[in-house]
């Protein structure tokens, strides 16, 4: 039986508690992964490996968290994404909410797209079978 | 000299899971200093044996070619001490697979079959993590001199622990 998106988010808070070190109530939705818990660059493939676990998935590398996207030109320039650029990551990350992002898509702010609700979707989708 | 923490592989099945030993004894220095008058192999050199099993199991699935790093001790309990006489046996099982850049291993420390401890760590390959300006061709990690003492210590010939003698 498909699991609610209540079990969904159970299951992710879990898994961010274990990798992160963080309290349960830390996690709510709206938590970024890197400002508001902490997670530093290991910390995502750790996530990566439990979410793969707790939800019997693969989770092919880049594809929860897009990791390319600001090594071209054509995606960034002065430090912005081009429009290019917003369009392959809308592309890349269906899941993620840009809609207060796209008003000025600064690359430093790309990792604040990566929240708890963000990974939700990103289950939800892939149990789902409608990502790669 | 380098700094191992691990004396023996006693099972080695590629990728997946490997056992190391390590036998204390009152000759090595370190167990007089650490607490002064009550000898015991310090925990944070038995996370060393645990990452040094671990990171030799990651290390050569990839035929030790990628530079593989302890990126991350998730979590660490122990449960009771290790005193001269004991043999420590480090069991590494890696969690899920191990991909191309890095993996998470399960670790269980036990002593004649006590609980010692169970420790999670993940490994990073360098090279997938980093530039390769920064960190360089040599592979710093698993040098010529530390591949060929595992060949010596017959790691290849270890094989996987038949239905009846695993646990």
């Amino acid at each position: 039986m498909a699991l609610s998106r209540d079990e969904i988010t159970e299951k992710v808070r879990e898994a961010l508690v274990d990798a992160l070190g963080v309290d349960e109530n830390e996690v709510i939705p709206t938590a970024r992964i890197g400002t508001d818990l902490g997670a530093e660059s290991i910390d995502y493939l750790d996530i990566v490996f439990r979410l793969e676990k707790a939800f019997s998935i693969k989770i092919p590398r880049g594809d929860l968290f897009p990791d390319n996207i600001l090594t071209s030109d054509e995606f960034v320039q002065n430090g912005k994404l081009t429009e290019k650029g917003v369009a392959e990551l809308k592309a890349r990350m269906p899941y993620a909410d840009l809609t207060q992002f796209i008003k000025n898509p600064t690359v430093q702010d790309i990792a604040d797209l990566f929240t708890v609700d963000m990974i939700v979707r990103y289950v939800e989708a892939k149990l789902a079978g409608t990502t790669a | 000299m380098r700094w191992i923490w691990i004396d023996k592989f006693i099972e080695f099945e590629s990728g997946r899971r490997a056992v190391s030993v390590k036998n204390v004894t009152l000759a090595e220095e370190h167990l007089h200093d650490h607490v002064p008058g009550y000898p015991v192999h310090p925990p944070t050199l038995m996370i060393e044996g645990m990452a040094q099993t671990g990171g030799i199991l990651v290390g050569e699935a990839y035929d030790f070619k990628e530079k593989v790093i302890l990126a991350k001790v998730t979590r660490a309990t122990f449960h009771r001490h290790v005193v001269p006489g004991d043999q420590i046996r480090f069991e590494a099982t890696v969690v899920g697979e191990i991909r191309p850049e890095g993996a998470s291993i399960e670790g269980r420390i036990t002593c004649n079959g006590d609980l010692v401890a169970d420790i999670q760590m993940m490994f990073a390959h360098l090279d997938q993590s980093r530039a390769p300006q920064e960190v360089g061709d040599d592979n710093f990690v698993f040098t010529e001199d530390f591949i060929r003492m595992l060949r010596m210590r017959q790691l290849s010939q270890l094989k996987p622990p038949g239905p009846s003698e695993g646990k």
